[in-house]
């Protein structure tokens, strides 16, 4: 279980627990958060799960696998902390992981 | 006007499958898609990579899948419309009427959503400047050559259509490429190519940098970009070529009174119908229960769906369920002369 704190480009803030094995995307998708659209359901082809991972935490998650940074390149004003959040699978040690959403995801 | 038994919106897999369910139960159908081919997602996004998970087929690619699926319902004879999106549906009657965005209209007893994720739209620039240039110095496709030549053209993008054009265009044009990151993620040809032109001083390169700001009024003449660190560089540019892939846009649908959860048209697993008679919704855009946006889904969707839309069709008649192997009908209507073994 990890606390994550997601922050919408607007600054509202939504701190929610999410189960170990979900993936930070399910964890916004499943709470109703916006800022998220998932279109593709989290099988890395859409790039509509963007988000930018606060520095601090940046270098703590698991690298990128194959394909995600060119998935990035389709994303909306994508930066150096930008991830696909269905590409990061929560565990313990993401407890008070912070994430942004960008202006919106398309 | 156009009157048939069924309209299908989207020619995707789960679209062309439709047609084919409805056709060995009768009834006449038309396809209307936006985009200039057919095959959805399949042909869209990923015709070179293979599938591994349709029933009875170990693998093939999303092109080679689009290929047997229209050789699959070409005894139907159904139209296809393409380069068409479908903009309004407004009940008539016990009809329905449809309406694309080139003015045709239909007349039909029964609607098959299958519109995926929505139609497909290049993905534009994030700058709120650009759409004022979008069309006279700003593009996301290149349809006439000539309108290229001879310019000043900065060209975003790390993919295959951001080099080629780059290579292309550069014959007779100046070009700068510019692209997010030093990686490009194009055909290592085409990176080879490019890098040779840009050795030479036919191209130039800029990476990691992305568009920050465009200067001018009514013509482009010139564009900020800019790096990570907040470096800044000022390009002399007139036209501007986005190409940053495709993005799904759910457009009308989300106007024409279905019941909508987000992106997708809530349905009854019995039938798929949505909460107006007569419109069923299959393949991705539909949403229940345990919904799985799987192909081999959205087929099985489509056969309860064609059943649904037998009784608007044919409100005197009985359905009666038959198989393909055994069924004189349905081999008529597929054609089928004789099918003894040789
Ligand atoms: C990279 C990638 C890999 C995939 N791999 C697999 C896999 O291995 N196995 C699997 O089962 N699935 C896979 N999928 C998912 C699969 O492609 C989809 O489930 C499938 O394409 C859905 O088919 P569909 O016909 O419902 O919609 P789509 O294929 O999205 O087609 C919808 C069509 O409707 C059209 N349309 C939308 N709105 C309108 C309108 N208003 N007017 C006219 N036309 C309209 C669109 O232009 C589009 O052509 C993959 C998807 C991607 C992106
Ligand atoms: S949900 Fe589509 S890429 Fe993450």
């Amino acid at each position: 279980m990890a606390k994550i704190t997601y922050i919408e480009n607007n600054k509202e803030e939504h701190v929610v627990e999410v189960p170990n094995g979900n993936t930070v995307m399910e964890g916004a998708v499943q709470n109703n958060i916006p800022g998220i659209d998932a279109d593709c359901g989290g099988a890395m082809a859409c790039a509509t799960c963007h988000i930018y991972v606060d520095e601090k935490w940046y270098d703590k998650i698991k690298k990128k696998e194959d394909g995600e940074e060119d998935m990035i390149d389709m994303a909306f004003e994508p930066n150096k902390f930008s991830r696909l959040s269905c590409q990061i699978t929560v565990s313990d040690d993401l407890d008070g992981l912070i994430v942004r959403m960008p202006s919106k995801q398309s | 006007m156009i009157s048939t038994d069924v309209i299908v919106i989207g020619a995707g897999p789960v679209g062309l499958f439709a047609v084919h369910q409805l056709g060995i139960i009768g009834l006449k159908a038309e396809i209307i898609d936006n985009l200039n081919k057919v095959g959805g997602q399949c042909s869209e996004l990923y015709p070179d990579k293979p599938i591994y998970d349709i029933p009875g087929i170990p693998k093939c690619t999303g092109e080679t899948l689009t290929e047997n699926l229209m050789e699959q319902i070409e005894p139907f004879g159904s139209k296809i419309h393409l380069n068409e999106r479908v903009q309004e549906v407004v009940k008539e009657g016990t009809k329905w009427k449809v309406t694309t965005s080139k003015q045709k209209i239909f007349n039909t007893s029964a609607i098959i959503i299958a519109g995926g994720v929505g139609s497909f739209e290049p993905r534009k620039f994030s700058l709120k400047d650009s759409e004022n240039f979008e069309g006279k110095s700003i593009f996301y496709s290149v349809k006439d050559k000539s309108f290229f030549e001879n310019k000043d053209i900065c060209i975003f993008g790390g993919g295959d259509s951001a080099l080629d054009w780059s290579i292309e265009l550069s014959k007779k044009s100046k070009v700068t490429l510019v692209h997010r990151r030093d990686e490009f993620r194009g055909a290592n040809k085409s990176i080879e190519i490019v890098n040779k032109l840009k050795k030479d001083g036919k191209i130039q390169v800029e990476t990691p940098y992305q568009l920050e700001s465009i200067e001018g009024k009514d013509k482009i003449k010139s564009v900020m970009i800019k790096n990570e660190d907040g470096k800044n560089k000022k390009i002399k540019a007139d036209i501007l070529l986005g190409f940053f892939g495709l993005i799904m846009q759910l457009g009308p649908i989300a106007n024409w009174g279905l019941g909508m959860d987000k992106k997708t048209i809530a349905v009854n697993t019995e039938n798929f119908e949505t909460n107006q008679k007569g419109i069923f919704a299959v393949g991705d855009i539909c949403s229940y229960p345990g919904k799985l946006k799987l192909i081999l889904s959205g087929f099985h969707e489509t056969a309860l769906a064609a059943r649904g839309c037998f009784k608007y069709a044919r409100p005197n008649e009985k359905y009666r369920f038959e198989f393909t192997t055994t069924s004189k009908s349905i081999k008529k209507r597929l054609g089928v002369k004789n099918d003894k073994q040789e």
